[in-house]
């Protein structure tokens, strides 16, 4: 069984100009949506608060838990159903700072308890984060994201050439910022686990990205005098059936976390099944122009010294 | 090269049996004790299992300060011992502690004092005035970074010792920085309960009341220089709020501390309406200067000071030689077992500022245990059926080193005690998607090879050799990304980075490794002529 004949000649290189105007407009949606909305919606964990995961027995409407919270003034926090459709499960959020997170939970617990009866009230998890947590966790993201970058720049740089890892870590940055608008545009919370999918997103990326590298580096040592344009094509063509069958096979993986695995690895999912295709695309469209442009870029500075 | 073929089948033997040896301890207990004991289990992490997560932040400029107050007590006895006059000695707001003498002549005897018996005060500064002479003394910055440390050593040694007595199985408690405490309590149904507990420093005092001089008038400001306001609390047992505070005169000076207590228990006066007290017990020390203090002021009164409110201030009828005294309150049953615990335990060196809490209830851990295992079993059928329809009889090959990936990945994380949590269920399923990337890149190289025209030996040689290079790359880009998870993660996401890691390192043997053998053999003892891929 095979999908793909071989010796595919699309040619990817010469529609670089569409990829890549393709890509300035994801990313032009995404700088519009981080300014409209001030920056990235913060989970709790970054942006400090209170989260509650509450279940009810019976079928309950966010207002009235709002109401309930009202004598312990928590009423203008987000309440909104989580989880599937018929559980009554929802979860509580605030962002109050001047909540004393010490005994939140037994109050919301008390007061809930008196609205809908003790028995029909399950808090099933509670996070609790205090600003200055929050504060440390938000750096710690941030340092994590970008010191795996520099990471793959230098072991790419050194297993390959300069221009490669450069063109390797555009790449990541564009997959990262493309998730990072998904997630402003769908109004989902950036959190831990939405941080180790960034870091998954930027290992599957990057992986992606070397496998193609590696042909390149085998077709030059084959075809020495080939035109660069031509080889990179050539090499993309030839790693084309892994490339897709791999994406497919990931995408398998994570659609059923996605379908199947509850509430938590839900967004979880979503930012890994955005990443996969966006990983895929920038590295068939964005990293391999980069190493070209930085080819005539370098040549046409070289021509130049020379003939001085 | 069939011996060849022989080894590393040996090998793939081998690592299957230590693999199992390792994995069976986390699945069952029905196993003789020497294999349960010397090896370790898989554990789950809070948001499978259920339990609490705080962490907490020692203040330790309040531990500075209390240690300066000691100096200052300490201080004006001597300086009292040596007859040296001296106005008052105070520790001022940028923890500095200030002298202020009568005139320049004692100031010589102040330094060999200090010399003497606080070596770590620096003299900073002499401050002089109309009839003013008042040296300043500072902690030396070493000294001040020393006692932190030391307060967060001693309060993680105090924390221990309160849960080890609240009883929890497998709690973590560990330092975190320069004084942060991460305390994880798996299981536990009552957080409300832990966290009182790990919030009450638990300091005891043992001051006599002062009932010489005024109540009313130092309440209007005059208070003596020797004694301070302090007050009992009565609680509202329904709301647990305070309704009464009643205003007593001490003595500042504190003539016994809870250091000198070697048990404390709860009990029930039967005579009093079953109301629940705690007991007390001291050391022979601590009940010699109980038995002096008891003796000289006979008719007094003496007050029990718990956290700076007094819990009761009984009259001392007689002289007690016993060591032993009572602290009663209106406190519950389950009131008078904790303050027992933290009694027995120490009081904390400083209080405790709860920066992070994450509570999972048992309920939620099962059912993200339920999900998490369908969505992973799903997946992976899907991808095993998958690779059987496209690669044939190598995907078969494929999925079986898939398997293999998971039974040994399994047996890492058992052999290490590493914690699965919910990412970490999800890591599980993106090293699936990787192992069979690496099989792919494999066949698909095959694939091109078997177009060129080679013979099935060096068809099957040249797409291992060739797809290796991008395999090893791969690999390694991705376990440097877990290992930077693993560095700035915490707790979930440290147990996606173990798996994840592990998954990838194990992926390499058995992706690579075990299905050169299956295709060896095929080749070479089954001599097909056809690889099937």
């Amino acid at each position: 069984m095979e999908f793909f004949p071989p010796n595919t000649n699309f040619d990817f290189v010469g529609k670089q100009k569409y990829a890549l105007a393709i890509s300035g407009f994801l990313i032009l949606i995404t700088i519009i949506s981080l300014i409209m909305h001030h920056g990235p919606r913060y989970g709790v964990d970054f942006s400090g608060g209170l989260l509650i995961q509450v279940k009810f027995s019976q079928t309950v409407t966010a207002d009235e838990i709002k109401e309930k919270l009202k004598s312990i003034n928590l009423q203008d926090s987000v309440v909104q159903e989580f989880g599937e459709r018929g559980q009554h499960e929802f979860l509580i959020r605030s962002r109050e700072e001047n909540i004393n997170l010490e005994n939140i939970q037994q109050l919301v617990l008390k007061s809930l308890s008196q609205g809908f009866g003790e028995k029909n009230v399950e808090l099933r998890r509670v996070e609790t984060v205090g600003p200055k947590a929050g504060k440390d966790l938000r750096k710690m993201g941030m340092l994590a994201v970008i010191s795996s970058w520099i990471l793959m720049l230098i072991y790419v740089a050194f297993r390959f050439e300069f221009s490669f890892g450069v063109g390797g870590i555009i790449a990541l940055a564009h997959d990262v910022i493309v998730v990072l608008g998904a997630f402003s545009l769908t109004h989902r919370e950036i959190d831990l686990t939405i941080i180790a999918a960034f870091l998954t997103i930027i290992g599957y990326s990057i992986n992606d990205t070397i496998v193609i590298f590696d042909r390149v580096r085998e077709n030059r040592r084959k075809r020495p005098n080939e035109p660069l344009p031509q080889l990179i094509n050539r090499s993309i063509n030839e790693t084309l059936s892994r490339t897709i069958l791999t994406v497919t096979t990931v995408l398998i993986g994570v659609i059923a976390l996605f379908v199947f695995g509850g509430g938590v690895i839900h967004d979880f999912a979503f930012a890994m099944l955005i990443g996969v295709i966006t990983g895929t695309w920038s590295s068939l469209y964005i990293a391999s122009p980069f190493v070209l442009f930085w080819d005539r870029y370098t040549k046409k500075r070289g021509r130049r010294l020379i003939r001085k | 090269m069939v011996r060849n073929l022989t080894w590393r089948f040996i090998v793939v033997l081998v690592v299957i049996l230590t693999g199992t040896f390792f994995l069976v301890p986390s699945l069952t207990d029905s196993i003789p004790f020497w294999w349960k004991d010397n090896v370790q289990k898989i554990h789950l992490g809070l948001d499978l299992q259920g339990g609490t997560h705080l962490l907490t932040e020692v203040q330790t400029d309040v531990a500075v300060e209390n240690t300066l107050h000691q100096y200052v007590q300490t201080l004006e006895e001597l300086l009292d011992e040596n007859k040296i006059p001296f106005i008052e000695v105070t520790v001022r707001n940028d923890q500095n502690i200030a002298v202020e003498l009568v005139d320049q002549s004692a100031n010589e005897k102040l330094m060999k004092i200090m010399k003497d018996n606080f070596p770590s005060l620096k003299n900073v500064n002499v401050e002089t005035g109309e009839n003013v002479y008042r040296p300043v003394f500072a902690l030396e910055q070493k000294e001040i970074r020393n006692l932190k440390d030391l307060a967060v050593k001693q309060a993680l040694e105090n924390i221990r010792n309160r849960i080890d007595q609240f009883g929890v199985t497998e709690p973590t408690i560990q330092r975190e920085g320069e004084d942060r405490i991460l305390i994880q309590l798996p299981g536990i149904k009552d957080p409300e309960r832990a966290k009182r507990l790990l919030r009450e420093t638990a300091m005891l005092e043992f001051k006599l009341v002062n009932d010489e001089d005024s109540l009313q008038k130092a309440l209007e400001g005059r208070v003596p220089p020797d004694s301070a306001i302090f007050y009992e609390e009565n609680a509202d047992k329904e709301t647990g709020g305070v309704i009464e505070k009643r205003p007593m005169l001490l003595k500042k000076r504190t003539v016994l501390t809870g250091d000198m207590l070697v048990d404390a228990q709860p009990q029930i006066d039967s005579a009093q309406f079953n109301r629940p007290y705690v007991s007390l017990k001291f050391s022979a020390k601590g009940a010699k200067v109980f038995k002096d203090i008891t003796t000289k002021h006979v008719g007094k009164r003496l007050a029990i000071v718990l956290d700076n409110v007094v819990k009761s201030a009984p009259v001392i009828r007689e002289p007690i030689g016993g060591g032993r005294a009572q602290i009663e309150g209106s406190f519950s049953l389950e009131e008078a077992k904790d303050l027992a615990i933290v009694l027995r335990a120490g009081s904390l060196p400083a209080p405790m500022k709860v920066l992070e809490e994450r509570s999972v209830g048992p309920s939620l851990g099962k059912d993200s245990i339920d999900k998490g295992i369908r969505a992973t079993i799903i997946g992976s059928i899907l991808i095993i059926l998958f690779m059987v329809f496209y690669y044939h009889f190598s995907g078969l090959v494929a999925d079986f080193a898939l398997l293999f990936n998971l039974l040994l990945l399994f047996a890492v994380l058992s052999t290490f005690g590493a914690t699965l949590t919910l990412p970490g269920i999800a890591g599980i399923v993106l090293t699936i998607g990787m192992a069979v990337d690496t099989n792919i890149l494999i066949f698909e190289r095959m694939r091109e090879e078997i177009r060129t025209g080679k013979t099935p030996w060096a068809v099957v040689d040249a797409g291992y050799n060739k797809a290796f290079s991008a395999i090893f790359d791969t690999h390694l880009t991705t376990i440097l990304a877990s290992i930077v998870l693993f560095q700035f993660g915490s707790g979930p996401v440290k147990g996606f980075a173990v798996t994840l890691g592990f998954g990838l390192v194990v992926n390499l043997f058995s992706s690579f490794f075990c299905t050169r053998i299956v295709h060896d053999y095929f080749i070479m003892v089954k001599k097909v002529k056809r690889v099937s891929v």
